[in-house]
């Protein structure tokens, strides 16, 4: 069965994870998408305000998202996202971090313009495993409605 | 990179421009949102987006790409002259990001950035604040991608 919008009604939905995170692909990530040297130099991290190799901000962006994928979007009947409230970058992603994402139901509305979706609005939180927030965000999802379903499958 | 003092509102600069391929918009996706619309031709055509369509990370990631390309090749050029580069201080976040059109296979996406704000900060007075508006705008001239970033410049007087 796939969620629906029905299934996310406001308040806590879950917590996901952990996800291990490794050297290797904090520092292929930054390579291809953010190539500056405190993510990429052990020496100029260390010199850096954050103080230590750390990952892209976009980096963990990327794995909150897979996390949510794995967490709850695959069996969502999601229609994508148009785009996000707010995103703030607390404390650097580290080498060998195990994370974890919480995420709340903010909102849940049914659109105006496409009556056969609504849109859920998520705050996610992704924490390490000594349960400092990292990253957290605000974001909306066009998830289909349960009737619009139900009315295809008559079909 | 420039300092705190030498930043206006409203200056703008193109950073380049990036041509999403459906490898590499399938290879992202794989790794990090392997949603259908992204990972296969026939389910983003059956989808919202009417093609396969780019991750949004992705498209946020690839602008950050080009910025900070844009950023080292702007302090090389500086450095030749023997003028001093600041080092910018790692982002807090942003606001206001919109996936407002769908990044397909074959567009190409160029960039651009302009400074919204410019203020002091309060608690690191060393450290001035500004919001940048990078938005990306397809080979059509349609705005895609538009996102409000807060970022930390050092002072001139303090380097």
């Amino acid at each position: 069965m796939m969620l629906t919008f029905e299934d996310f009604p406001p308040g806590h939905f879950g917590t996901f994870g952990p996800r291990h995170v490794t050297r290797e692909e904090i520092l292929a990530f930054a390579a291809e998408f953010d190539p500056q040297p405190m993510h990429l130099d052990e020496e100029a991290a260390s010199r850096s305000m954050l103080k230590g190799l750390s990952g892209s901000g976009w980096h963990l962006c990327s794995i909150m998202m897979r996390m949510m994928f794995d967490g709850f979007i695959g069996r969502t009947a999601s229609l994508g996202s148009p785009g996000v409230n707010e995103l703030r970058w607390l404390a650097p992603l580290r080498p060998g971090d195990d994370l974890t994402l919480d995420v709340e139901v903010a909102e849940a509305r049914v659109s105006r313009s496409r009556p056969e979706t609504g849109i859920v609005t998520f705050k996610g939180v992704v924490r390490n495993a000594a349960a400092v927030a990292l990253c957290e965000m605000v974001s909306p999802i066009i998830v289909q409605r349960r009737a619009d379903i139900a009315a295809e499958r008559a079909d | 990179m420039r300092f705190f003092e030498d930043i206006e509102i409203g200056q703008r600069r193109d950073v380049g421009s990036f041509t999403f391929t459906a490898d590499g918009i399938k290879k992202f996706a794989a790794q990090f949102d392997p949603q259908a619309f992204h990972l296969d031709e026939e389910a983003g055509r059956k989808s919202l987006f009417g093609g396969l369509a780019a991750s949004g990370w992705h498209v946020g990631s690839v602008c950050m790409k080009l910025l900070v390309a844009d950023g080292q090749r702007r302090a090389r050029e500086a450095l030749a002259r023997g003028e001093k580069v600041a080092v910018w201080g790692p982002s807090p976040g942003f606001r206001e990001l919109r996936w407002v059109k769908p990044v397909l296979a074959g567009d190409t996406i160029s960039f651009a950035s302009e400074v919204e704000s410019v203020r002091s900060s309060e608690k690191r007075p060393e450290w001035g604040i500004l919001q940048i508006r990078n938005t990306g705008t397809n080979q059509r001239g349609e705005l895609v991608f538009s996102v409000l970033a807060t970022a930390f410049v050092p002072r001139r007087s303090n380097s």
